[in-house]
């Protein structure tokens, strides 16, 4: 943080009085001139939560989608396929089970043996092939969604929340003030806070793993120079299995948390893919607060967007990927290579 | 003299001698097409084979002397499409601008032209995986921007009625003319394909290619020589693009939507990315799988529905098996056979 104000006095003044003044818009009551100008402030704390949250399901998918390419170098552009799977497989044990938080584990386990396999029987046949694996996987995600298409057909499904955390939940957020001066507070669905908080320990979790276990040092040293580490007596093969299996249970997982909050549609899987693809270039490859900041300003940008501009929200995403390409080619958090 | 006689005569062989009689044979046999070939199999095969072997060739132009695999050239396609539609004249009155075909043409052209140099000049900044995954989200941006945008583009239902001029009288949307247009453009764009790969600019973008340190030391600029290979191949892919909208009568979001991206990807690697003839033969397998695989599996009892499913198959088991595409398992073959028949000409090509 310091080392990055002295390199960048200008920029850490900028960064902290735009940070400062979004605070202020969302802790204090707006003034009645303000409204006029952007509209009610419900309306803008509720695309802030949105983007938020739709930030934190961004990075739930992408985080195995870095991990796996800053190991391997390999882009699994069947990754959204992966993702979809999980949903459509949560949908169908939190139907048998009634048990939605019994759908998370078994679906973690089960699209992860399917990156078991993929990893162990596809992508170790051609390591090194870059392109060539990056072409397999898009021939594995035309097969598998034509596979879920043919399964589960073209209708949407939903994952119904459970009881416990369906309904609103009140937030110490004040909205607006009542004539006789009592603060209104926002009210926002309870599941998506779970999800927030959820995303939120998961992450933290990973960055403990990487960076305080040993498991953890030998992927950090994979991804700076796999050959040394292979050489220096690791079965890097194992650790390129584990990673693979842990971000194609990644995105299973989040694939129930998308058919939670949103609905699980054939398409869904380009989009979580490309969704992936953005928040990873933003954030930078292979780096894990890097998709969480990528996931934010692009979970923000789309729901803001949405309701600021609809017709633009989708260009604004890729707005923000064209400016970082031009000006930071390595992405916002990515290390120069 | 005798010296002036033989080269005179190594020219006569280089003119007629150099073209295989296979090639003469293809191409009277293109040429006759229409007198035996239906008019289904005219505009509904041959035409979109040649379109989409347009396209994709403009992809392989990029990746095969380029070094640069992009997902944009369909999108660069579909917006010069879009650009007739809305210059010329198209079903959507209130946007069309009533161009002479004249103007519109080259216009759509250019303008597609300066957008795939554009994304070029991105794209360009990154290297080998990047280049496709910064182009394939920025032909999904096309996508969405297209499928929001009812000023310009229409939105959702996009035009239709676009129809190419009535140019000499001839109804060029009628099946044997079609055949004769695609074919004229297809073969226009091989040859200036193969033209280019030769010419001094061929040769040092393959240098680029092959070693980029190098080329920089010895003077040239990589960076324009790539900008400018997507500007090459970006005309292709609108010529293509714009046959693809006449063929439909119509361009819509989905037109230039993912899977038709990756399908263009599809076609040029299994066709073969190192030869400019790879395209085409790999958009011919696609057509012929994309208009008759639902009634083989029809045949074989499985729902019509899944030609996707044998063309991704099929798209893996060449990729697992020849990375070269079908004109690699070809030359396989012929070495195979080379190798068996006379063991002195092993190593010649």
């Amino acid at each position: 943080m310091q080392s990055f104000y002295k390199r960048h006095p200008v920029w850490s003044v900028i960064l902290l009085i735009l940070i400062a003044g979004f605070l202020w818009l969302v802790i204090t009551p707006w003034p009645p001139g303000l409204e006029e100008v952007m509209g009610r402030k419900r309306i803008f704390l509720n695309a802030v939560l949105s983007g938020i949250t739709l930030g934190a399901l961004y990075f739930l998918v992408a985080s195995g989608f870095t991990l796996v390419f800053g190991l391997m170098r390999n882009v699994n552009l069947a990754h959204g396929s992966l993702y979809l799977l999980g949903g459509y497989l949560g949908y169908e044990i939190a139907n048998a089970t009634g048990m939605w938080l019994l759908a998370f584990p078994i679906v973690f386990v089960l699209v992860g043996a399917l990156g078991l396999l993929l990893q162990h029987q596809v992508f170790r046949r051609m390591e090194g092939e870059e392109l060539r694996q990056t072409l397999v996987t898009i021939g594995i995600s035309v097969v598998l969604a034509d596979i879920m298409l043919w399964i589960w057909g073209g209708q949407s499904y939903q994952v119904l929340s459970p009881d416990w955390l369906s309904g609103p939940m009140t937030l110490p957020l004040v909205i607006s003030l009542r004539p006789n001066g009592d603060p209104v507070y926002l009210t926002y669905p309870q599941v998506r806070i779970a999800i927030l908080i959820a995303a939120i320990v998961i992450g933290l979790a990973m960055w403990l793993v990487l960076n305080r276990s040993r498991l953890g040092m030998l992927i950090r040293a994979g991804v700076d120079d796999r050959e040394m580490l292979a050489a220096s007596g690791v079965r890097i093969q194992y650790v390129f299995l584990a990673v693979f299996a842990f971000g194609a249970g990644m995105a299973g997982m989040a694939g129930i948390v998308g058919g939670t909050f949103q609905s699980l549609t054939p398409g869904e899987d380009t989009r979580f893919l490309l969704a992936s693809l953005v928040v990873v270039i933003v954030g930078g490859m292979g780096s894990i607060p890097g998709a969480a900041l990528g996931a934010l300003i692009i979970g923000l940008a789309e729901q803001i967007g949405l309701v600021y501009a609809p017709t633009y929200s989708v260009v604004f995403t890729f707005l923000i990927m064209a400016l970082v390409l031009a000006f930071r080619p390595q992405g916002l958090l990515g290390a120069g290579r | 003299m005798s010296y002036a006689v033989s080269t005179s005569i190594t020219v006569q062989q280089g003119l007629l001698g150099r073209v295989p009689p296979l090639w003469w044979a293809i191409a009277l046999l293109l040429v006759a097409m229409p007198m035996i070939a239906s008019n289904f199999v005219l505009f509904q095969i041959f035409g979109w084979t040649f379109i989409l072997g347009m396209i994709s060739l403009s992809l392989m132009f990029l990746a095969g002397y380029g070094g640069m695999v992009s997902l944009i050239q369909m999108t660069v396609g579909a917006l010069a499409g879009y650009l007739v539609a809305i210059l010329g004249t198209s079903g959507v009155p209130t946007i069309s601008l009533g161009w002479p075909w004249w103007l519109y043409i080259p216009a759509a052209i250019i303008v597609a032209a300066l957008f795939g140099t554009l994304v070029g000049a991105l794209a360009v900044r990154t290297e080998g995986i990047y280049t496709i995954m910064i182009t394939l989200a920025i032909a999904s941006a096309f996508f969405y921007f297209t499928r929001q945008n009812y000023g310009l583009f229409n939105g959702y239902t996009g035009f239709n009625n676009v129809v190419p001029p009535a140019l000499f009288g001839i109804d060029w949307r009628q099946p044997a003319p079609f055949y004769y247009l695609t074919l004229a453009c297809a073969s226009l764009a091989y040859f200036a394909v193969v033209y280019v790969s030769r010419s001094p600019f061929g040769l040092a973008l393959q240098g680029v290619r092959d070693n980029p340190r190098r080329m920089s030391a010895l003077g040239f600029s990589v960076t324009a020589h790539r900008i400018l290979a997507y500007t090459f191949s970006s005309v292709i892919a609108a010529v293509g693009g714009i046959l693809l909208v006449w063929q439909n009568a119509q361009v819509s979001p989905g037109t230039a939507g993912i899977p038709q991206v990756i399908d263009i990807l599809v076609i040029a690697v299994v066709g073969g990315i190192k030869r400019p003839i790879g395209p085409f033969i790999g958009a011919l397998i696609y057509v012929l799988l994309r208009v008759y695989s639902p009634d083989v599996l029809l045949a074989f009892g499985l729902s019509g529905e899944r030609f996707k499913l044998l063309i991704g198959l099929g798209f893996l088991v060449i990729v697992f098996f020849s990375p070269d595409g079908v004109l690699g398992l070809w030359e396989k073959f012929k070495a195979r056979r080379a190798k068996q028949a006379d063991p002195l000409r092993m190593g010649r090509p």
